[in-house]
Order: C-alpha cells, then sequence, then structure tokens
C-alpha cells in the first residue's frame, strides 16, 4: 500500500513542480496545492498504512492507527488554507492593479 | 517548570489580539504595543537571568513530559536570542512610530508586528519539530502580510515571488519532518537526538538531514538567497529591518540548532556542504553588494553576506566557531536594524534610492553620518566595535579546522563589506549637495520615496532617537565583549555539547 501511495505523491510533486514552473500566477498557486496536497499525503504514509481502528477510545479495538500523523495534517491544512487563500486574494489584487498575470512580465525592472 | 517561558509568545500575541479591536485609535495602539514591547525585554531579560544562574530552563505543555508533550527549552542560546528580539522588535517598533503612514497604521500594522514577534520567540524557544514548524508559519503569515501591507506596485510584484517561495520552503519543511517521523517516530528535539544517535545517522538520515540544510538555507538565504535582495527592497524601511535584523536570524537559528543537536554525527558530509554553500553565499553576496548603486540592494546583499560568515561558523563546528557564531549572529542582529533604520532615513532625506543622485547631507545631518559611518565600521568588524569578536572567534575556529579557503574568503568579504558601505557614506554624504525637493515630485520614478512621505517630514531627531538606542547596544557589545562573551560562551557549550540540552529537557 505505501508503495502505491509513493508513487501517487510522487505525482503529485511532479505535477506541484511543472505548474509552479510555468508563467501564469493561477497555474503557480494550483501547483503549490498539488504540492501541498503531497507533502499531507506523505506525512499520513510515513506514519505506515496499517490497518487498525479510526484513532477514537470508543471503538474499544484491539490496534488504532497512529493519531500522531492525523493531527499534525490537521495543522498543516489549515496553515496551507489560509496561506493559500491569502495567496489568491494578492494574487487577484496584483492582476488589478499590474494589469497582467504573466510571471515573465511581473519580473520587470521599470518600477525599481 | 518555569511557567514565564512561555511569556515571550504570551505576552505579543495578547497585545496583538487587543490591538485588533483598535483599529482606528492609532495612538492607543502605539501605547499599548510600546508598553508591551517594554515588558517583552523585561522578561526577557528575567528568563536571560534565570538561565544564566539556573541553567537551561524548559516548560512542559500541560505537565506532558516530553517526549509526549510540546517543550519549551530556553538554553542560552535562546534566551540571548529572545532577549535580542524583544530589544530589536520595540527598537523597530519605535522607529516605526515616526516612519510608517497612518494609512498603514490604520490597517494593523502594529498587530501584524507583534504577530512577527510570536512568531520569532517562538522558533526559538520552541523543543518540538513539528511546533517549530508552526511558529515558522506564524512568522512567514505575519511577514506576507507585512511586506505588502501598503499595496504599492512594487511591493505587490515581490511579494508574490516571497509568498512562493516559502510555501515552497514551508511544504519540503512538512516533507522533511515527515520523513524524520517516519524514520525515528519522534518529534521532540531532544528525543530525536537520542533516537538519530542511537540507529547511527548516515544512508536516508543523512538524505533528510540535507533536506533539513536545503529548507532552512532557504529561509536563512544560506546560498539559496535569490529570492532576497527583490523581496527586502520592497517594503517601508521599519519593515525591512525588522525582517532583516530577524527573519533570516530565525532560519540560522534552525539551522544551527538541528546541526549541532541532531544531525551533528557525520560531519564531514553535512557541515562540509554547509562550508561551501556558507563560502558560496559570502563570494555571491560580495558580488552583489559591490555590483548595485542603490541603497537597499546593498544593505540586503550585506545580509545574505552576513548570513554566509555564521553559517562558515557552523561549518568550522568547533568551540570557537560556534562562541563566535553566536555572538555575530547577536552582533548581526542590532547591527542590521541599525543599518536598514539608518539606511531608510538616508533614502528618505535624499529623495531617491540611488547612489547617485544624492550627496552633501553631511552639512545638514552630520549626526545621521557619523552614525552610518559607526555603523559601517561595527559591521566590517574593526576592533573596538561589536563585529570584531564574533569574526575573531569564527576565523580563529576556521583555522583550528583548518579551512583555509573559508578564511581567506571571509576575510576578504570583510573588506567587501567595508567597501560596499562607506561606498554609501561618501556618495551620500560627501561631494556636493544636491536639492532633495526635486526629486520628491516624481513619485512614479521612486517608489520608495512615495511610501516614506511621513519620514521626510518628519524631524531627523527623532527619527534618529531609535537608530541612536542601537549604535549604543553595538559600541556596548563592542567595549563589553568580556561580558557578553560570558553568556555566549554558555551559549557555545551547549551548541558543542549536545548532552547538556538532552539531559535538562529529558531529565524528569
Amino acid at each position: 500500500m505505501e508503495l502505491y501511495m509513493s508513487l501517487a505523491i510522487g505525482v503529485l510533486f511532479t505535477v506541484g513542480v511543472y505548474l509552479i514552473l510555468s508563467k501564469s500566477l493561477l497555474r503557480i498557486i494550483l501547483g503549490t496545492s498539488f504540492l501541498t496536497h503531497g507533502v499531507h499525503l506523505l506525512l499520513l504514509t510515513m506514519s505506515r498504512l496499517k490497518t487498525g481502528a479510526a484513532p477514537l477510545l470508543g471503538e474499544k479495538a484491539e490496534s488504532y492507527v497512529d493519531p500522531l500523523p492525523q493531527a499534525l495534517i490537521l495543522t498543516s491544512i489549515v496553515i496551507s488554507f489560509g496561506v493559500t487563500s491569502f495567496f489568491f486574494v494578492l494574487a487577484y489584487k496584483a492582476y488589478q492593479k499590474l494589469g497582467t498575470d504573466d510571471m515573465e512580465q511581473l519580473r520587470g525592472k521599470e518600477d525599481e | 517548570m518555569n511557567n514565564l517561558l512561555v511569556l515571550p509568545l504570551l505576552i505579543p500575541l495578547c497585545t496583538a489580539v487587543l490591538l485588533v479591536f483598535l483599529k482606528e485609535r492609532i495612538i492607543i495602539q502605539r501605547w499599548i504595543s510600546a508598553i508591551s514591547s517594554l515588558l517583552n525585554v523585561a522578561v526577557a531579560g528575567l528568563i536571560l537571568y534565570q538561565v544564566k544562574t539556573d541553567g537551561i530552563q524548559t516548560l512542559y505543555m500541560s505537565g506532558w513530559v516530553p517526549p509526549y508533550g510540546i517543550v519549551f527549552v530556553a538554553d542560552m542560546l535562546a534566551a540571548v536570542l529572545v532577549l535580542t528580539t524583544a530589544i530589536i522588535g520595540s527598537f523597530c517598533l519605535f522607529y516605526s512610530f515616526r516612519s510608517i503612514d497612518t494609512e498603514r497604521e490604520r490597517h494593523y500594522y502594529y498587530p501584524l508586528f507583534q504577530f512577527l514577534l510570536v512568531g520569532v520567540s517562538g522558533s526559538f524557544l520552541t523543543g518540538d519539530i513539528f511546533n517549530l514548524f508552526v511558529c515558522f508559519e506564524v512568522m512567514l503569515i505575519s511577514s506576507y502580510a507585512l511586506i505588502v501591507l501598503g499595496g504599492t506596485r512594487l511591493q505587490l510584484r515581490e511579494s508574490l515571488k516571497y509568498i512562493l517561495i516559502n510555501i515552497l520552503s514551508s511544504a519540503l519543511f512538512v516533507a522533511a519532518v515527515a520523513y524524520l517521523y517516519g524514520v525515528t517516530g519522534a518529534l521532540n528535539m531532544a528525543d530525536l537526538a537520542v533516537k538519530v544517535a542511537e540507529a547511527g545517522q548516515g544512508g536516508v538520515l543523512n538524505v533528510i538531514a540535507m533536506l533539513f540544510m536545503i529548507v532552512f538555507a532557504l529561509k536563512a538565504g544560506l546560498f539559496l538567497f535569490f529570492w532576497l535582495p527583490g523581496s527586502y527592497s520592497a517594503p517601508p524601511t521599519a519593515i525591512t529591518a525588522i525582517f532583516g535584523a530577524l527573519l533570516t536570524k530565525v532560519g540560522l537559528y534552525a539551522l544551527l540548532r538541528t546541526f549541532t543537536l541532531i544531525f551533528y554525527h557525520d560531519q564531514h558530509i553535512t557541515h562540509s556542504w554547509i562550508g561551501w554553500m556558507a563560502g558560496a553565499t559570502m563570494v555571491l553576496g560580495a558580488i552583489g553588494a559591490l555590483a548595485y548603486k542603490d541603497i537597499p540592494r546593498i544593505l540586503n546583499y550585506n545580509v545574505i553576506i552576513s548570513v554566509g560568515f555564521i553559517a562558515f561558523g557552523l561549518a568550522a563546528a568547533n568551540k570557537d566557531a560556534f562562541d563566535g557564531a553566536v555572538f555575530y549572529l547577536l552582533h548581526d542582529m542590532v547591527a542590521k536594524a541599525l543599518l536598514f533604520i539608518l539606511g531608510g532615513i538616508i533614502i528618505a532625506k535624499a529623495g531617491s534610492n540611488k547612489l547617485e543622485d544624492m550627496g552633501g547631507l553631511i552639512k545638514r545631518y552630520p549626526y545621521l553620518g557619523w552614525m552610518f559611518f559607526v555603523t559601517a565600521l561595527a559591521i566590517a568588524g574593526i576592533p573596538p566595535l561589536s563585529g570584531f569578536a564574533g569574526k575573531l572567534m569564527i576565523i580563529r575556529g576556521g583555522i583550528a579546522a583548518e579551512k583555509y579557503v573559508l578564511v581567506a574568503i571571509s576575510l576578504a568579504s570583510s573588506f567587501i563589506v567595508l567597501y560596499s558601505l562607506i561606498r554609501i557614506f561618501m556618495a551620500a554624504f560627501f561631494g556636493e549637495e544636491r536639492s532633495v525637493q526635486n526629486h520628491s515630485g516624481e513619485g512614479g520614478k521612486l517608489p520608495q520615496a512615495e511610501d516614506q512621505v511621513k519620514v521626510r517630514q518628519a524631524g531627523i531627531t527623532g527619527l534618529l532617537l531609535p537608530g541612536a538606542g542601537l549604535l549604543a547596544i553595538v559600541i556596548f557589545m563592542g567595549i563589553g565583549a568580556e561580558w557578553i562573551y560570558s553568556f555566549v560562551q554558555v551559549a557555545g557549550n551547549t551548541l558543542f555539547d549536545p548532552t547538556i540540552y538532552i539531559d535538562a529537557v529529558l531529565k524528569e
């Protein structure tokens, strides 16, 4: 199971990196989303995907899955959600004010 | 157990939350943030005193003993850095009162400033690697907001890149934590240190160490600094001062901590990489400092050079070099805040950030000129001032570690630092006087100037006072180097012998 997860994470990383290297700002933001999805799945996979009950003591199971990575992922998800929404609003604002979403045109020196 | 340790986070956090409710009342915002920053200095001083007298202080959150809970650890390194952060925070805050325009102040400048201090102090104090990530994010998200606050064209353009780079490095940080958790099953730094030592570093742990190195190098501007010169020239100088003084230094602290506590077993791989990155950083930073003719760029490349210098102290990895790295880190935080504040005043008073557009300021602003001169000497490391002792110890450590090429590079970089800063001094203060008022009209051509109307209109005395305070500290750190060394030496001991830290955290 870990192997398939690793392959999926690898695909997510590849797509993320490819999108981040593109010119359009929206594609870049999309790329960062793919990358963070990959990272969160990696965090889940790294705690071994053993079968066990959900980490609720009411389940009264023999064994539970590791609860720690789930807490870490939850933290990381809300952080990346906050950052992504900020990034989107910033991109919108930058598009309004600078009139372009092409990163090639955003490197200019004319304002310095 | 010492509940005092949480106060360097709690004070700015509560202040920030309180300030959010006082949006329109700028005077009250200023008073509250000033009082809280002074309180923060007092608390940080008390923590430093306790660490000095009683050794390393720990705080187990909710009484969960490590490795199960989050632990806050104030060893000497963290304590001195928290105190320096609090001091620089208050001076930059006082400078902001004079220099940040009302429109920015109304839009939550002071709360964001306090949140930034929360993140920085938290990163220094935490003893848990995932909590370090969270504190990094607290610091970075407030820095995103601060870098774009005001929304000029330049700020919007540069903050896009800054945010992208930091999202990328944060994602890599989480990936590195995931790998490390997968291998060791631990998150507490002391526990990680024990487990890595047991497992024997090598193979996969070296790869993880390199991943951490890339992450922290991106944050610190160590070799991977391509994002720094552009981003740091966008916001107003009060913000750049706090960024230049604190943000890169948090990355350096994280490098120092992880590579002396956790990944110190395979030094011929990890530390020699850090060494070469440090050398390359100094060379490339020096080229940048020589190449540009505008003040923000020159100052930003000076930040990069000093990052390389401190990383060289880490790479040399002996007692002298660690002492020197800590000493130079403290000096550099204060000196860079001072340098950016003075540079900002010069830009505002000259009405331009280009060297060729300014001149003859010494006639009207003699104190500003000589303060800048002394700061330049301190940063270059001229003996009676604060930069000297740290540089001497790092270079002595470098010679003892037989890293002669890096020693040569770091000595040469000191000359270039001196040359680049004195070039600003000569261009801005001597020569024929130019009419400032002519420039102030061309807002489109001078993006810095448009942010700095308030600085230009403010009296020079009020602007210089925070700078004078920082300059007094720089001079004191040079003259009282022996006294500072009594603290730095203890910090160096912990870096050199990680068992001190591990025993203090895992003792009970």
